[in-house]
């Protein structure tokens, strides 16, 4: 399942950006691919991310991985309930299951993002 | 959280049994601590169970009974080695004079203890082609840890801080590149040929002025010798690297060939693998290091030192690493290691290995009619096989096989290792294993096969004769309960 | 040899599996074939080779001594319940658990073992243990340099120097400094220059051992905990002696959110120096910095109670060179010795066992100044002291060697200004007529103007 109306990673990551706030999570793609998803790993509001850098990690019963940011900015918020209920990543990735809020630093690096219908390539090839 | 539904096969804990007042009287009643020590500095109380010696007798008896050794039946567990613990091992180990012997005790009257650990130390040595041996580290990756240590140190004595880069094929165990981490080395993953070896062309690629350790281990974790490991030895030598011998298959080769004369620099052993140490349900270990002659001032402290017919342990080395234990060595498993090498001799050692390598080619061929083996050429101690095609035509994966494995009274083999190969099983026979258990297991793997062909629900439901079914991991790690509390 | 293969096996199985001979089946390349013949220990029928082995177990005359010896590995009773459990072939022979459904019992075994260290140090949570007392506190350094981010480690000077040296050799690799806080006249850490370090430092951690190598409690104070906290640094305590831990408070009530901690007084055998069993103790904090393995309670398929190795993902298996740590084979085995024996020991004995070490510490002390020497320190011990026999320690003890006693540690191995004195340990299995053997010999070799 991909949403029409968000930005995609090659990395499996979302971005819904609005105004100058952009929010992050992984794919339904993602989540699917790695299984139960039992524990969340993020970054400390106020830190600067880079695009495509790592800013976290999302582990499984028996696999880590990387969480990379499609967008640069300043975390502003992250999902301090996962904690609790790391299952709503698995859930609902593009709803209740977002990371990362970030104030964006620069919309120009949109364009290094993938549009729905060509992540939908992506995970389909 | 609710009561689980069905609750009746559960063991209560040690804490949730006993009475106050009713331990076994195995020291006579000391004074109040306030009579020895200001009440500030003591604890209040002392919140665990008394149990008389009989109900705890029963409860680890019990808890016993549902553990799975090798005592029990056949423990077919690639890269682990689980062969036959000899039982002279432990009678030795626990002999008055080295159970009760303090690691302070002076040299001079610590002779045995130090000779156990030279003899020991001088016939891993021949073994493996090493110049010498240190038997502090306390397990397989802790060796690794302080090898790569060691290279940190030598790259900085000879001004060669730039080695940053340590090369690990992705076969290697988890360990490798864990421990490369701690030593602040970046790690290079190095893909396997079709032919599930390093291509020393794709290691000339690789190394450079930046490498410091290419870690391999031969045969490698798909059973399959490294038969052009001087090529890459030579190519990592050439760029001023080091290599290191990851020796968790020592088994395949001990006796026939050495990783010294392969060109290895760095080893270590599992001697709880590779020389009978009973593996305890996760240790203790035992890791000896070995060097070749031009790393041996690094070896950790201390070092047991013949003079004359006279031993010691020497602290005083100035390049050394330093220690990386509390004390000299995990020592009981040096005498259980000592007694499996008097109880063989050099032939039996090489006999060992060869008879390893014959079980696990002839589980390979024989498991080759019913199961993929992706790699069918001759194997050394282990062999790999896949479940893939299996999965496909009936939802069967590995996990199931090995579940219905428990069922039928058998360990199951490693699974989801190498990561390079899909729906994996590792088998390890070892050579303790007679033909009659060989057959018998593949006997009963080649009907797990056929069920999942014509019954596979039967298989994705197993195990069911085990005391408890499938265990629910992703609970257990979204909401970790780590220990026992007392309910209030 | 301990293998099974008949003459008709070996050629059965060579002609199923199609080579000709096993040197066939082997393949070694020319090159890497053996070169000279092995120097390995002849083989023994295993009668001889028991033979062999007790005649060289023989040549270990300490056991045979009167002994004070102490140092972080101590010489406590164990019931013989223990061993008789503990060696018992389905546990001994395990390997890790990875299979749940047939490792039950270890499991469980592993997750009491884990509530029974909770307990005794008033942690959250502990993990199935690391190699030993010295690796646990460097583990437990890396937890606190991955908690700040720091790169600089505190610890007392009155910490057991061979977990200095593990603590100095782990830091190399990971170019972690570490500094040293002083001692104070009393022989426990001073708190007062520790706090001052930490006013003019950032340190990932700071650790102090309670009891301390001289066998005194060394905690930090209100103030002390203050500038720890003031500084962001993680309070780690160490514990050699564990047994103190059913006597003293608990290192969570002074503040430790990190117990890191030597088990071997738990029944183990003091052997030569190990196997012992090192365990790390935390505050839910810290529970995914944790190194090692983790057993946690949960339920199988049909919702009954089932244990499992669980937060796996932290370790080196799955998170490679972003592990925790590299450890993969623990002290399981000791673990579980441990847990039988404070199972077998219960409050009740454990209290007991505590106490008679506090009284046998008391009465060597008397015995030690009654022969005229001085004990170094006034800070209140367990079941070790220092004596100053005012002469080089080294000449003292071997005096003492000669008369049968193995007297202690000579301190000046490590800290050059206590010279002249020796660590003694007294523990429950220490008689009263080995206390007045050692005092006789103490008087004797220390009198004034007698030879040694």
């Amino acid at each position: 399942m991909v949403q029409p109306d968000l930005l995609y990673s090659k990395e499996h990551e979302w971005v819904r950006i609005e105004g100058d706030r952009a929010t992050i999570g992984i794919t339904d793609y993602a989540q699917e691919s790695l299984g139960d998803i039992v524990y969340v790993e993020l970054p400390k509001t106020g830190k600067a991310v880079e695009q495509f850098g790592n800013i976290g990690v999302v582990e499984s019963v028996k696999a880590v991985s990387d969480l990379f940011t499609p967008i640069s900015g300043e975390v502003l918020e992250v999902n301090a309930a996962l904690d609790a209920d790391p299952a709503a990543v698995n859930r609902d990735p593009y709803g209740d299951g977002w990371l990362v809020k970030l104030k964006l630093k620069d919309a120009s690096e949109t364009k290094n993002l993938l549009s729905a219908r060509d992540y939908e390539k992506l995970v389909t090839a | 959280m609710s009561a689980p539904v069905s609750d009746r096969t559960a063991s209560p804990l040690i804490f949730e049994l006993g009475q106050e007042g009713r331990a076994t009287r195995y020291v006579e009643h000391g004074k109040p601590l306030q009579s020895f020590m200001p009440a500030n500095v003591l604890r209040d109380d002392l919140p665990l169970p008394d149990n008389t010696e009989l109900d705890v007798v029963r409860h680890y008896t019990s808890l016993s009974q549902r553990t799975f050794g090798i005592d029990v039946g056949f423990y077919p567990l690639g890269s682990c080695t689980m062969k036959h613990n000899p039982k002279v091992n432990d009678a030795l180990a626990s002999l008055r004079e080295f159970a009760e012997l303090h690691p302070f005790t002076p040299d001079d009257l610590s002779q045995g203890a130090l000779q156990v650990m030279h003899e020991l130390e001088r016939s891993f040595c021949s073994l493996f082609g090493m110049a010498a041996f240190s038997l502090n580290p306390a397990a397989g990756a802790q060796a690794e840890l302080a090898a790569l240590l060691i290279a940190k140190k030598y790259f900085r004595d000879r001004g060669e801080t730039q080695r940053d880069k340590v090369i690990v094929p992705d076969t290697a165990h988890g360990t490798n590149p864990a421990s490369a981490a701690m030593c602040g080395f970046k790690v290079i993953s190095l893909k396997s040929d079709a032919r599930g070896r390093v291509d020393p062309v794709e290691i000339r690629n690789v190394v450079g002025p930046d490498t410091a350790v290419c870690m391999m281990t031969n045969p490698n974790t798909l059973g399959l010798f490294e038969e052009r490991i001087h090529e890459i030895a030579d190519a990592v030598h050439e760029a001023g690297g080091l290599m290191y011998y990851d020796g968790a298959n020592a088994n395949a080769l001990m006796g026939n060939t050495r990783p010294g004369d392969m060109g290895f620099d760095l080893m270590h052993l599992n001697t709880h693998k590779t020389f009978t140490i009973p593996h305890g349900g996760g240790g203790a270990g035992h890791g000896p290091l070995g060097v070749a002659a031009h790393l041996v001032e690094y070896l950790p402290t201390p070092y047991v030192v013949r003079d004359g017919d006279r031993f010691r342990l020497d602290f005083d080395r100035p390049k050394s690493i330093g220690p990386v234990r509390s004390f000299w060595s995990n020592f009981a498993h040096a005498v259980r290691a000592l007694a499996y090498l008097y109880a063989n001799g050099a032939e039996g050692l090489t006999k060992v290995s060869q008879y390893a390598v014959l079980n696990a080619n002839y589980m390979r061929v024989k498991i080759a009619e019913f199961l993929e083996t992706p790699y069918p050429e001759i194997c050394r101690h282990e062999f790999v096989a896949s479940a893939q095609q299996l999965k496909k035509e009936t939802g069967v994966r590995a996990l199931d096989i090995a579940k219905a494995l428990l069922d039928r009274g058998y360990m199951a083999p490693t699974m989801y290792f190498p990561l390079i190969v899909p729906e994996c099983l590792m088998i390890e026979p070892t050579e303790t294993e007679s033909k009659e258990t060989l057959d018998g297991f593949v006997d009963v793997l080649r009907d797990i096969v056929q069920t999942a062909k014509t019954n596979p629900q039967e298989l994705l439901d197993a195990p069911v004769t085990t005391v408890v079914g499938r265990v629910d991991e992703t609970r257990a790690a979204r909401q970790p309960d780590l220990r026992w509390r007392a309910s209030r | 040899m301990y293998t099974p293969h008949t003459k008709a096996d070996i050629k059965a199985m060579l002609e199923a599996i199609g080579v000709g001979s096993l040197d066939e089946l082997l393949r070694v390349p020319a090159e890497l074939k053996l070169r000279a013949p092995l120097d390995v220990v002849p083989a023994l029928p295993e009668y001889q080779l028991r033979r062999r082995m007790e005649q060289i177990a023989k040549r270990n005359d300490g056991v045979e001594y009167v002994s004070f010896l102490g140092g972080g590995a101590y010489r406590h009773y164990a019931p013989p319940a223990i061993s008789a459990l503990a060696m018992r072939g389905e546990f001994l022979t395990a390997y890790t658990p990875y299979q749940a459904e047939v490792s039950q019992g270890y499991l469980q075994a592993i997750y009491e073992w884990q509530t029974y260290i909770c307990l005794l140090t008033g942690m959250d949570l502990a993990d199935a243990s690391v190699y030993d007392g010295a690796t646990a506190l460097a583990e437990s350094a890396i937890m606190a340099i991955n908690a700040t981010g720091r790169q600089r480690f505190l610890v007392s000077r009155a910490v057991h120097p061979n977990y200095r040296a593990v603590l100095k050799t782990y830091c190399d690799g990971l170019d972690v400094a570490i500094d040293e806080a002083p001692l104070a006249d009393d022989g426990t850490t001073d708190l007062r220059a520790l706090a001052e370090m930490l006013r003019e430092t950032q340190y990932a951690g700071v650790a102090l051992q309670s009891p301390n190598f001289f066998g005194n409690v060394d905690t930090l104070d209100g103030e002390a905990l203050q500038a720890v906290r003031n500084n962001g640094a993680v309070p780690i305590a160490v514990v050699a002696e564990a047994l103190a831990l059913a006597a003293l408070a608990t290192p969570a009530s002074w503040g430790a959110q990190i117990v890191a901690g030597e088990a071997q007084s738990f029944g183990v055998p003091i052997a030569y120096g190990g196997p012992y069993v090192g365990f790390i103790a935390t505050t839910n904090e810290h529970m995914r910095r944790i190194p090692g393995r983790l057993v946690g309670k949960t339920v199988d398929n049909a919702g009954r109670t089932a244990y499992v190795l669980t937060l796996q993902a932290r370790e080196q298996h799955i998170r490679r060179e972003r592990a925790t740590s590299n450890i993969c084979t623990n002290q399981a085995h000791c673990a579980l010795i441990a847990t039988i024996y404070l199972a077998l020991m219960g409050k009740t004995g454990l209290r007991d066992v505590a106490a008679l070490n506090l009284e046998r510490s008391r009465e060597l002390a008397t015995a030690v100044a009654n022969a005229g020497v001085r004990l170094r320190f006034s800070a209140p011990f367990f079941n070790e002291l220092v004596a100053d026999v005012g002469r080089p320690a080294g000449e003292v003890l071997s005096a003492l060697r000669a008369r049968g006693v193995l007297g202690g540690l000579d301190l000046g191995r490590w800290y050059p200004e206590y010279s002249t004195c020796i660590l003694m340990a007294a523990t429950e299995l220490t008689t009263s007529g080995e206390i007045a053997k050692l005092a006789a010999a103490l008087q004797e070799v220390t009198r004034v103007g007698a030879g040694v």
